[in-house]
């Protein structure tokens, strides 16, 4: 009777832990407990790699208003990016550099630019080789999301990883 | 294209009907003149009679002129011209001879009248004469000849000896104006670049649409644009010429380059080069192909534009922590900031005149277009919206362009006076945004 109760707490215990795991990497309410705590292998392919239903990594960071520093979750993303190339020696990264639209044309281009420089500065440390990285800056030209509001101006100040060769 | 133009003196019929006038010399020395710097400035009211023609062409040609000239002159906000269903003298007379108090009742100020002639050999020739209607005077007459197929340059070349006589000003209309026009949704916009007249006429595009082109600027001849193309994924200035659509790159640059200009001689392009992230601003002689660097700061250096004498240069820059404008000797030296208001400042643009640097500005999430003296004093905002961006100068300095976007609606071209009066679209065949404003057209 006793070691009933206890085996039942157990497997309370264990569900609540499935469930912190679960919220910490961030994983919307509709996966999985199962592929939330497994993420792609880095020697997989990217498409694999970021694909949402794989649980994967996001193939892009964000910024603040303005700035073109890395925040924890950005230098978390780029760590997998660098763990994937490096298990892909072949493949090659293209960074964009994006704004949002409420800035002038000509600075967001030249801010666009900032932030592609900052990723790759990020992966140059996590010790990927420098000829491997080229970088493009869009400026306010190619939204990811379209409307006039923070949520979107969010989304759309952002670094892209694009990789392209072996195993991309 | 051959222009020619010659003075048409005032003949003495005009002497006789201005010696009414000569009686009074203080209602002869009252020159006829639009003040519009005047708080109670009115649009003066200009009578455009039928131009004159001896054939049904020539009546044609002769109406099409009037019709582009009232236009000119309404849009510019400076002139009201009168509805022709009010003229009284209309049977042609007024060419030479025409009678004051017709006109005089009808309420115009000013009075235009000429004629038309198309010449054998392809070319028209326009004689046209603007007369103080108060005073009984000629002000001005030219004779105008060039290819019949060019008649609308006449017709902005008489509306800009018009605007010059009566506003002291140098006349902008002719002249054009180069944009990028955009199509599609925000995701999938498609940008080319198109040129027209400043009225919107002879409008084409000069690019197909594959590639994203932006910021385009006119050559002091008017001949090239420099502006930024998307090339298999490397955004470089190029040069473009209008008339033969040759493309060419401006250097031979690793990193981006982007924000280009032609300094006032036409022989150097200034433009931001980006390395390692960072934008610098250089020089690059187009004839010796040498570069020259002229910041060295690790913020973003962009968006330059020349004194028109050469001698400074206005840049963008958020060396500071925010976008604000600076001014730098032409090497480079002795820069400082010029915009020191809260805000984000960006895009200067030094007038034609010297006199005044245009700027964007952002404040508290509402874009504006405003005006500067160079030494940072007397910031005038003459207009708002809730993305404005990229003022252009017209070549005389009086007027200036740009393009607006309002919450949930398309980008388009505005222009608007100094004053911040007669703010007004620009109809372009679909959304628009980076304008320029070409220097007045060579004869």
């Amino acid at each position: 009777m006793k070691l009933k109760t206890a085996l039942v707490v157990l497997a309370v215990g264990l569900a609540t832990v499935g469930c912190s795991a679960n919220s910490k990497d961030g994983v919307d309410g509709g996966r999985t407990a199962a592929t939330a705590t497994e993420r792609p292998d880095a020697g997989t392919s990217w498409q694999n790699y970021t694909a949402e239903e794989n649980n994967g990594y996001s193939d892009r960071v964000f910024f603040a208003y303005d700035r073109f520093d890395l925040d924890d979750d950005a230098r978390s993303t780029i760590r997998a990016w660098a763990s994937w190339l490096r298990a892909h020696p072949d493949a090659r990264i293209l960074v964009e550099g994006h704004t949002d639209e409420r800035g002038t044309r000509e600075y967001n281009l030249g801010l666009g630019a900032k932030r592609a420089a900052a990723v790759r500065d990020q992966l140059i440390a996590l010790g990927v080789d420098a000829a491997r990285i080229q970088t493009i800056s869009y400026g306010k030209e190619r939204p990811a999301v379209a409307g006039e509001n923070e949520s979107a101006y969010q989304q759309n100040r952002r670094g892209v990883a694009r990789p392209s060769g072996g195993g991309a | 294209m051959i222009i020619r133009i010659k003075t048409l003196a005032a003949d003495r019929r005009h002497f006789l009907a201005g010696l009414g006038a000569l009686a009074f010399p203080a209602a002869a020395q009252a020159q006829l003149t639009i003040r519009i710097e005047d708080p109670d400035f009115r649009p003066l009211p200009i009578a455009i009679a039928a131009l004159q023609g001896k054939t049904a062409e020539e009546r044609a040609t002769a109406d099409q002129i009037g019709a582009v000239m009232t236009e000119n002159l309404r849009n510019s906000g400076l002139f009201r011209p009168i509805d022709p269903n009010a003229f009284i003298q209309r049977d042609g007379s007024e060419v030479n001879a025409p009678r004051f108090n017709d006109w005089k009742g009808i309420g115009a100020d000013a009075l235009v009248t000429g004629s038309v002639f198309h010449r054998t050999n392809g070319d028209i020739r326009i004689e046209f004469r603007l007369w103080d209607v108060t005073a009984g005077v000629q002000l001005v007459g030219r004779a105008l000849e060039t290819l019949e197929t060019n008649w609308r340059r006449l017709a902005h070349k008489m509306s800009d000896v018009v605007y010059q006589r009566l506003t002291g000003e140098q006349g902008y209309f002719d002249t054009r104006i180069v944009y990028v026009a955009e199509e599609g949704t925000a995701l999938a916009r498609v940008k080319r670049l198109a040129i027209m007249d400043q009225d919107g006429a002879n409008h084409r595009f000069l690019t197909s649409g594959k590639n994203l082109v932006l910021t385009p600027r006119f050559s002091p001849s008017a001949q090239e644009i420099t502006y930024l193309e998307y090339v298999s994924k490397k955004p470089r200035v190029y040069i473009l010429n209008i008339d033969t659509g040759r493309r060419e790159i401006v250097g031979d640059f690793a990193g981006m380059t982007f924000s280009p200009r032609f300094s006032p001689d036409g022989n150097k392009i200034i433009m931001s080069l980006t390395r390692d992230g960072n934008s610098e601003i250089f020089i690059m002689d187009l004839r010796t192909r040498e570069r020259q660097r002229l910041t060295n700061h690790q913020a973003i250096d962009t968006s330059p534009s020349y004194r028109p004498d050469g001698s400074e240069i206005t840049f963008n820059s958020d060396r500071s922590g925010r976008q604000k404008i600076y001014v730098m000797n032409a090497d480079g030296s002795s820069v400082r900031r010029i915009s020191n208001r809260a805000g984000r400042y960006a895009t200067p643009v030094w007038s034609p005149r010297g006199d005044l640097i245009a700027f964007t500005k952002i404040e508290q999430g509402t874009f504006y277009i405003g005006v500067m003296r160079p030494d940072g004093e007397g910031e005038r905002i003459l207009a708002r919206g809730f993305l404005a961006e990229g003022p252009t100068w017209a070549p005389n300095g009086r007027v200036l362009m740009f393009f607006k976007k309002p919450r949930g609606g398309l980008a388009k071209l505005y222009s608007i006076d100094l004053t911040g009066r007669n703010e007004r679209q620009v109809e372009t065949p679909l959304s628009a945004s980076d304008p320029a404003w070409s220097p007045l057209l060579k004869d």
